[in-house]
């Protein structure tokens, strides 16, 4: 009788440091998480301030000023310009057509 | 002295009261009972308090922010982004710095000295110093760790294209919630609500365990518009352009997509820069193109005649006597501006001549004419969304007079803004129906529309509209060189105080490329003063230079030979006003 109790205290005993070791885990991967979680709200963050940095650089008055002043690039004429058939039909929405800039 | 071993002890012989040892046993026993009771009080009881208190240690409640969503343009370019800034404010009683360090301050955060002390000498119990400062000078100043003076988190909206899409796109006030255009109208998308959770931090402050969530956050949806950043840019640089030329009070532009119905570009002039609104004024905020009504003139005079060709009153070989370019009606005479003569229908259309129109006008019954106007969506809102829209000024059929179905005709008397006319101007464009203009992208365009007139008088009306970009027509210097174009000039006078005034609004609505139209331009130029009035002159160049940029950026096909356009040599004819 007093065999099997011990063992019984025994197996309690382990369970129990078990349920505090995985307790431990939990929490450890949980504050991983967090910082994972934070790490995508500041990238986020600094995605949007990629974007706007982008659209302030791509701005298309920048675009028109640098190639017509410093590039010294302009309209071709209307004799210059040669059209080339394409081979498949043109696309008919603009959303299907490549970024015009 | 003799030792007394302790089991000798002569006091352990004597024996002791009985009622001590039972008075210790009870006094103990109810201490112990005493201190059960306590503990099942505060364990059972009265344990809000104490329990309180314990998850105070260990639990926090934390804000989670939402984002306010973005605006981009078609092609997915940002427009519009919120990203987080901080705003420094202060307890002006708990700030104690020393003059070296508020001089320092001042400088780090780039304020006057003399301002900052202004603000920190009030009696207030919170003062701002500086709102809405880069994160990143925001840890400068926290490692400063001045007393009394503390960062918020805030949001800032920033538009990177500024100016050019003041109107489209409005702007946000404080608290990140929409004020104007877009902005406004899809205000409630847009807008992310912050929640809030509970949650267990250790000792070194990081989030152990997530308890409950209070209330989840939403975050604000990202906006895809309609708008074409390139075709907007250049709508707003040709816009400009014209006004400065031609030293005018206003503008508006709108280019209209016609195979969807989305709106590519809306621009206003004046405007703003939404980023910077120290120094605003009514007139900069005012989106013309939807909120302000003028009288069309001539660019109403295509939707006379499709009527009478619907009707089968005319065909456009038709002749109308138009000299001698005046004509009595009740007690008003109307007028043309050249006597013209004999005239076909296509070149009353093409000449613009008023007698013209008003005697094809008078063919037909008040009620069908206000039920194609009605149709045509003059006179109602045209339900984008945007804030003050209106619907201009259409009157009930039975209360006109004979005279006001004449000059309504060709564009008098009936006031409507150029959003409107660009939505009509799709019966010509398409065939014959309207379909409803979208701000936002569309994925899957709008199958058909309601039609207003057959498809066979919208392409005779279309052939009209060719001519009078034309060599005889009014307005040559809308042509573009590769494509075929169509379209209407109008120019009237400006109604001030009810009377007309001599100031003018010229106006222009075409389309392009003819064969298969592909985009509308309206332009509509408010008071040109720089001795140039006609829309042929003054809004017809734009509408060229917009539409070929246009064209040539969604990679329209042209239908028209690319030769070098002979606009100087073009016989220009004036429209009546």
């Amino acid at each position: 009788m007093a065999r099997i109790n011990i063992f019984l205290l025994l197996i309690v005993v382990l369970c129990a440091l078990g349920a505090v070791n995985s307790n431990h885990r939990a929490r450890k991967l949980f504050t991983e998480l967090e910082a994972e979680q934070k790490r995508l709200r500041d990238l986020d963050v600094e995605w949007g301030q990629l974007q706007l940095e982008q659209s302030t650089w791509s701005g298309h008055a920048r675009i028109e000023k640098i190639a017509r002043e410093k590039l010294g690039m302009r309209t071709p004429l209307p004799g210059q310009v040669m059209l080339v058939e394409s081979s498949n039909d043109a696309p008919s929405k603009a959303t299907a057509l490549p970024k015009a800039d | 002295m003799q030792s007394i071993r302790f089991t000798r002890s002569p006091l352990l012989s004597q024996r002791l009261p009985a009622w001590r040892q039972r008075l210790l046993l009870w006094l103990f026993l109810s201490a112990f009972a005493a201190l059960l009771v306590r503990s099942a009080y505060l364990q059972g009881f009265h344990n809000v308090f104490l329990g309180e208190k314990g998850r105070a240690r260990y639990e926090r409640v934390i804000d989670i922010s939402a984002t306010r969503g973005r605006i981009t343009d078609r092609h997915g370019d940002v427009l519009a982004v919120s990203t987080p800034v901080k705003s420094l404010w202060a307890i002006p009683e708990d700030v104690s710095l020393t003059p070296a360090q508020s001089r320092d301050f001042a400088k780090l955060i780039d304020i006057d000295l003399r301002e900052m002390n202004h603000k920190l000498a009030s009696e207030r119990d919170f003062v701002y110093i500086k709102r809405q400062i880069p994160p990143d000078l925001a840890e400068q100043v926290a490692a400063h760790k001045y007393d009394g003076i503390h960062l918020q988190d805030e949001y800032r909206r920033y538009y990177p294209s500024g100016d050019v899409t003041a109107h489209m796109l409005g702007f946000t006030g404080t608290g990140d919630a929409g004020q104007e255009g877009i902005e406004l109208a899809f205000n409630s998308q847009l807008a992310g609500r912050s929640g809030s959770r509970r949650v267990i931090k250790d000792r070194r402050g990081s989030i152990v365990e997530d308890v409950e969530s209070i209330r989840p956050p939403v975050e604000g949806k990202d906006i895809a518009l309609a708008l074409d950043g390139k075709i907007q840019y250049l709508a707003y640089r040709y816009l400009q352009q014209a006004i400065t030329e031609n030293h005018a009070k206003a503008g508006g532009i709108v280019v209209v997509d016609t195979l969807t119905g989305e709106i590519l570009a809306l621009a206003n002039l004046p405007t703003y820069n939404p980023n910077n609104r120290q120094h605003l004024v009514g007139a900069q905020l005012r989106n013309r193109a939807v909120t302000d009504t003028f009288e069309p003139g001539s660019t109403m005079k295509p939707f006379t005649i499709a009527l009478a060709l619907q009707e089968g009153k005319v065909r456009p070989e038709t002749t109308i006597q138009t000299a001698p370019g005046k004509m009595t009606i009740g007690t008003a005479t109307i007028s043309d501006a050249h006597v013209h003569g004999l005239l076909s229908v296509a070149q009353v259309i093409q000449k613009s001549s008023n007698i013209g129109t008003a005697k094809i006008a008078a063919q037909m019954s008040a009620p069908d004419m206000w039920a194609m106007f009605d149709s045509l969506g003059f006179g109602s809102p045209t339900k984008l969304g945007f804030p003050g829209e209106v619907g201009g000024r259409l009157r009930p059929a039975k209360t006109w007079k004979p005279i006001e179905q004449a000059t309504m005709s060709y564009g008098h008397g009936i006031s409507v803004t150029l959003m409107q006319m660009a939505r009509a101007y799709q019966v010509f464009a398409r065939d014959g129906d309207i379909v409803p203009l979208s701000l936002l992208r569309l994925d899957v365009p709008p199958a058909t529309g309601v039609s207003v007139f057959s498809p066979k008088t919208a392409h005779e009306v279309r052939a009209m509209l060719e001519l009078a970009v034309q060599s005889g027509g009014t307005a040559p210097q809308a042509q573009i060189s590769g494509y075929r174009v169509a379209g209407k000039t109008g120019t009237a006078h400006k109604v001030e105080g009810g009377v007309y005034a001599n100031k003018y609004v010229s106006s222009f609505v075409g389309f392009a490329p003819a064969s298969a139209p592909r985009l509308i331009v309206a332009v509509m130029i408010d008071e040109p003063t720089g001795g140039k009035h006609f829309g042929g002159d003054v809004a017809a160049p734009v509408f060229a230079s917009v539409m070929a940029g246009a064209l040539r950026s969604l990679g329209v096909a042209p239908d028209a030979p690319l030769a070098p356009l002979q606009i100087a040599n073009a016989e220009v004819v004036k429209e009546g006003i």
